[in-house]
């Protein structure tokens, strides 16, 4: 090794060489995560990559990422707010609705980005080695930067209607973390399912659709009150971040309690079973992409 | 040195015929295919007529400091055998070592995003590839000088010529420092000045001691730089050795796989073929490139003189689409003449830039006009061709799947009409 010497890599110089050995797998392997922890900065700049090239050719850019979230929360408050009277938790509707949508935006383009970002980055896939794991995880994370803006926006809003921040926001990152958790449990089963079936591809927008009804975000969670529903509608995280949203935001609802724990293990189970489940599927994604 | 760097075991792999074209299903088809005793089956169902080995039961070591060559034609399992060792697919079978450090250069500039700037996609690509972030901050300069892009650097690489996005890919894979390098004819893109700058590069990296496998169809490159070479036939190993005892051997008229067979050369009362061969150049066997043209050479003997005598050749796809059929009287202003007996050369010309990188077919009709055929679809030779720097080399991956039945290097001109009347308005 005596070319990596004369360059300057010390470590390399020094280091034993490495052993990889390339044999069949069978049933369900482990998940490699510290080689995709050696591979993060390909996460950093698959990340980066996603977020510079998403507006590049957009004629007004990131304020894309503004314009979304707000239309949506206009007609929501037209429709829901003055025309259904739906009740508010006593906030006033934009900035309920608003501040659910934030989360809910996050995840729901996070899910609908991941789920094809395996087939979308086919050639990479099909032609160099990497963790397969960090491309819906950079898809996943790109969604940050939207999330940010967006997130200025409802600061804006609540400003304008006066509502004041209080010590609780001090769990607003648990929520996100729980928001992300879900994005990528989610997006992990489905972008290895789009890989052998491209049937995912269709069944996103209506599963974001209903996802999307079944968790509070145009309406408030006191709305569902009988048993079963109400243990059934906890089975949904997102309900777990979009009430911490509004709790740690706005002072509405409850505390974080039985249902939030409740959300953060149906969370990690589906982030854990989707990684294990996209790990077993890796092996053939070359062969059929 | 001396060490182990790469060993296989028997590797193997497997594929379903069809799975290269149409891999993914449609949820249908799974549900159409659901039958209870089928989901029990599963696993244990024997390999069907409907796979194939891709390759099998090939074993080797390449010792550290090593260049090896891989050879064989289209289809021999060269690119899968690389795309086992380097982790993009998984083999069938067997067990595979690896010491070290690797890099690929399989397809140069697959992780190229067209809306970056050449500057951010050598980050990126580099990252790919496994570089570190400081690594290529440290090499940065190297590259962008190596790959001659100068001032576009922060151009987005959706306008760089394509000759510009290939060196560009290029040039960052090259500056991988990897102690295991595996590399897929990726010299056979750009011009011939740049093919030599990295086959320079190459030579370069060889003699650093670091082990490369090199996976071409360009004979003369991998002579010159390999020490060793394996020619695969059909996924397996036919021979493993020096390069020249290999490649010698691997030139030789009779592993051509199924050549004009002499056996079936048509001998009757008037009419005797003596000799049937195609060649580019002193290559006889192929694969030819498809840069080059290529001769079908007849040597025949007529042995009364006969009236309306015409040789010929009919070029077909592999599926047996005739695509052509050419006689040797076709441009003769007096058709229909006689020939003397005596002994006759004819050569039929294939012009160069005509063919695209697949097999052909190509079979001889020999018939006497308005009389019969001396032999008419019986002596076939199957033709492969490879693309170094014909039309679309440009393109190595557009080029196995373009559609059509050939490729023509057709006379393209582009001139500026009116460059003020479409400018966008912004």
């Amino acid at each position: 090794m005596a070319w990596a010497a004369e360059r300057g890599y010390e470590a390399l110089a020094t280091a034993p060489a490495p052993v990889f050995v390339i044999e069949p797998e069978r049933g369900w392997v482990g998940l490699r995560l510290r080689e995709l922890w050696e591979y993060r900065e390909l996460l950093y700049f698959l990340t980066w990559r996603e977020v510079k090239v998403r507006y590049k050719q957009t004629a007004i850019g990131a304020a894309w990422a503004l314009i979304q979230p707000l239309f949506t929360m206009l007609v929501f408050a037209l429709f829901f707010g003055r025309l259904a009277k739906m009740p508010s938790d006593g906030v006033p509707y934009p900035v309920f609705s608003l501040a659910g949508l934030v989360p809910w935006t996050f995840f729901a383009n996070g899910l609908s980005q991941s789920s094809n970002s395996l087939v979308g980055n086919a050639n990479l896939v099909s032609k160099v080695y990497f963790p397969r794991l960090s491309v819906p995880i950079a898809f996943t994370l790109s969604g940050l930067v939207d999330f940010a803006l967006s997130f200025v926006l409802l600061m804006g809003l609540m400003l304008i209607e006066k509502v004041h921040l209080t010590v609780h926001l001090l769990w607003l990152p648990a929520f996100l973390l729980l928001a992300i958790t879900t994005s990528l449990g989610a997006s992990l089963w489905l972008s290895a399912l789009n890989v052998e079936y491209r049937d995912v591809r269709y069944v996103v927008p209506f599963l974001v659709q209903f996802w999307m009804f079944a968790t509070p975000v145009v309406y408030p969670s006191s709305l569902v009150k009988t048993e079963p529903w109400r243990s059934l509608y906890g089975l949904n995280p997102m309900t777990g971040v979009v009430e911490g949203f509004r709790w740690s935001l706005l002072g509405t609802g409850n505390p974080p309690g039985m249902m939030l724990a409740f959300s953060i293990l149906i969370s990690m189970l589906l982030l854990i079973g989707g990684a294990y489940y996209f790990r077993r599927m890796e092996k053939n994604f070359a062969d059929v992409i | 040195m001396g060490q182990i760097a790469i060993s296989l075991d028997r590797i193997g792999k497997q594929y379903k015929i069809g799975a290269a074209g149409l891999g993914y299903k449609a949820l249908r088809d799974v549900l159409a295919g659901w039958r209870p005793h089928r989901i029990r089956r599963r696993s244990k169902q024997p390999a069907g007529s409907n796979r194939f080995w891709a390759l099998k039961d090939v074993s080797f070591a390449v010792q550290h400091g090593e260049v090896l060559g891989v050879i064989g034609r289209n289809g021999a399992g060269k690119s899968t055998l690389l795309k086992i060792l380097s982790r993009i697919t998984e083999p069938t079978t067997g067990r595979a070592e690896i010491h070290g450090r690797v890099g690929s250069l399989l397809e140069v500039g697959s992780g190229f995003h067209p809306e970056l700037s050449g500057r951010d996609n050598i980050y990126l690509n580099g990252a790919i590839l496994g570089m570190r972030r400081a690594e290529i901050e440290h090499k940065f300069d190297a590259i962008v000088e190596f790959a001659e892009v100068g001032s576009f650097i922060d151009t987005p690489v959706k306008r760089y010529s394509s000759g510009m996005h290939m060196r560009l890919a290029f040039a960052v894979a090259a500056h991988l420092d990897p102690e295991i390098l595996f590399i897929d004819e990726v010299l056979a893109v750009g011009d011939a000045a740049f093919q030599k700058k990295c086959l320079g590069k190459m030579g370069e990296v060889a003699k650093q001691g670091r082990t490369v496998l090199f996976v071409s169809h360009n004979l003369t490159a991998v002579a010159t730089l390999c020490h060793k070479v394996v020619w695969l036939h059909q996924g397996q190993v036919v021979k493993h050795g020096r390069a020249d005892e290999v490649i010698a051997k691997y030139l030789q008229p009779e592993n051509s796989a199924s050549g004009f067979d002499p056996s079936q050369y048509p001998d009757n009362a008037d009419f005797r073929l003596l000799h049937a061969n195609i060649e580019q150049g002193d290559n006889q066997i192929g694969p030819f490139l498809t840069s080059a043209p290529v001769d079908v050479r007849l040597r025949y003997a007529v042995k009364r003189m006969v009236k309306g005598l015409r040789v010929g050749i009919d070029v077909m796809t592999i599926d047996g689409v005739t695509l052509w059929r050419s006689f040797d009287d076709d441009l003769d202003p007096l058709p229909n003449t006689f020939r003397m007996p005596g002994t006759y050369e004819a050569v039929c010309r294939l012009p160069e830039n005509l063919f695209l990188p697949r097999q052909y077919l190509i079979s001889l009709s020999i018939g006497i006009h308005m009389v019969g055929w001396i032999t008419f679809g019986v002596l076939q030779q199957p033709v492969d061709f490879y693309n170094v720097n014909g039309v679309n080399a440009n393109y190595a991956d557009e080029n196995h799947n373009r559609s059509g039945l050939l490729m023509l290097g057709l006379d393209w001109k582009t001139v500026s009409v009116d460059q003020a009347e479409y400018s966008v308005q912004l």
